[in-house]
């Protein structure tokens, strides 16, 4: 194949998938790198090392967004990135001793997990009890601003919290990939932050998580320009008019095809695993 | 009441300048991937793909001294991942404004926190942990 003709189909793909993550929540990366490995037989860790360049630029892109409307909360967010970092780099520096069928196989199971995640019904659990001892050492209680006013709320189970962080960020350092679906289940289910809370800070510590384990993957070679180019390219831009078209329409029928395409790809990525091909 | 009326000015401030750091980062940077691209398909659009097996000495710009060495010879892939290398960077400058807006507010805990993720960054620079 020419560089032409790949550059143009991973551009094509690549704008795909960023449309659809951003329009169902799910990212970019957990279709580019089935479409790159599966579809175009480039090397697993090729595809992780473009992935996690256009995690960079999609999240800190709707962090830029997020930040404003003063919904983050950054102190959360910093604290939670000692657990990301740490472990994100540990993930990358791992990931090459592991054989990539293992790798794709443990990528199928986060894939299913994702799919589940997006489509199931969501429960607030967030409430104003601000007594937890360390979310109060390290200032973690915040509010946000609504349309009925600012919401105040509190911080629970900081230490479960920061442990599932800790598992999010291997799994970003070893897949190249954000892990969102398992921020948001720290933080909604676990510290029990409300929605838009959690998914803004999730969003915002992305890209520092992500920023550790790229530098790891570009020392050893992972990030090739010729597929991170039209892989970052083409997933910023997806995403970017994914979010102007979020407003104006109704995702739910989108996340449960996305939900059986997801499936369908995990299935193929854990088949192919097991069988060697990767 | 008062109290908490001003920290919380303060932090919407700080969130703006974040935003607009976050954003421009990203703008620069896709721009110079943008550039890199156009030049980078100029010269080997016609050159054939080979990513079947990863090969960590086929990649010539694995770090940040070899691309600003490809970047004096204006080398399209040397551009295309200085690109990258300020896309990565951005979320780590905001790391190191939120230690100094932590400064200015006196939280001094925070300044710990951030210096701390910041170590851990710059730890990862460091070619060691690649084998």
């Amino acid at each position: 194949m020419s560089v032409l003709l790949f550059t143009i189909i991973v551009l094509a793909g690549a704008f795909l998938a960023g449309l659809v993550g951003s329009l169902t929540g799910l990212g970019g990366g957990v279709v580019i790198i089935p479409l790159l490995t599966l579809g175009l037989g480039v090397d697993i860790h090729y595809a992780i090392g473009a992935s996690i360049i256009s995690v960079i630029a999609t999240s800190s892109g709707s962090a830029a967004a997020y930040v404003k409307e003063g919904i983050t909360n950054i102190r959360i967010g910093m604290f939670l990135e000692i657990a990301t970092t740490i472990s994100a780099v540990l993930g990358a520096v791992v990931t090459v001793y592991i054989n990539p069928g293992y790798i794709a196989v443990l990528f199928g199971a986060i894939l299913l997990f994702s799919a589940v995640m997006m489509v199931r019904k969501k429960v607030d659990h967030s409430d104003d009890n601000s007594t937890g001892v360390l979310a109060n050492f390290f200032k973690l209680n915040g509010s946000y601003p609504t349309a009925a006013g600012t919401v105040q709320y509190g911080v629970h189970n900081v230490v479960g919290g920061f442990l599932m962080m800790f598992v999010a960020g291997v799994i970003s350092g070893l897949l190249g990939i954000g892990s969102g679906a398992l921020k948001v289940l720290a933080m909604d289910n676990i510290m029990r932050l409300p929605f838009k809370v959690s998914t803004t800070t999730s969003n915002f510590m992305m890209g520092v998580t992500a920023a550790a384990s790229a530098i790891v993957y570009l020392h050893r070679g992972q990030i090739d320009p010729g597929i991170a180019m039209p892989v970052t390219l083409g997933v910023l831009t997806g995403a970017t008019v994914g979010s102007k078209l979020l407003v104006k329409m109704n995702t739910d029928k989108l996340k449960i095809v996305f939900a059986i395409v997801v499936t369908f790809l995990a299935l193929q990525m854990i088949y192919n695993g097991l069988a060697g091909k990767l | 009441m008062k109290k908490t009326g001003k920290h919380y000015l303060a932090d919407k401030d700080i969130q703006v300048i974040l935003g607009t750091l976050l954003r421009v980062g990203v703008i620069a940077s896709m721009a110079v991937v943008f550039v890199g691209a156009v030049l980078y398909l100029v010269v080997y659009h016609s050159d054939t793909v080979d990513y079947h097996q990863f090969n960590p000495r086929k990649t010539e710009y694995s770090s940040i001294s070899a691309i600003f060495q490809g970047l004096s010879r204006l080398d399209s892939k040397a551009i295309i991942q200085f690109g990258t290398v300020l896309l990565i960077f951005t979320p780590v400058t905001r790391i190191v404004f939120s230690i100094f807006s932590f400064l200015i507010e006196r939280d001094y805990l925070y300044v710990i926190i951030g210096l701390f993720v910041l170590c851990i960054i710059l730890i990862s620079l460091s070619n060691k942990l690649v084998g």
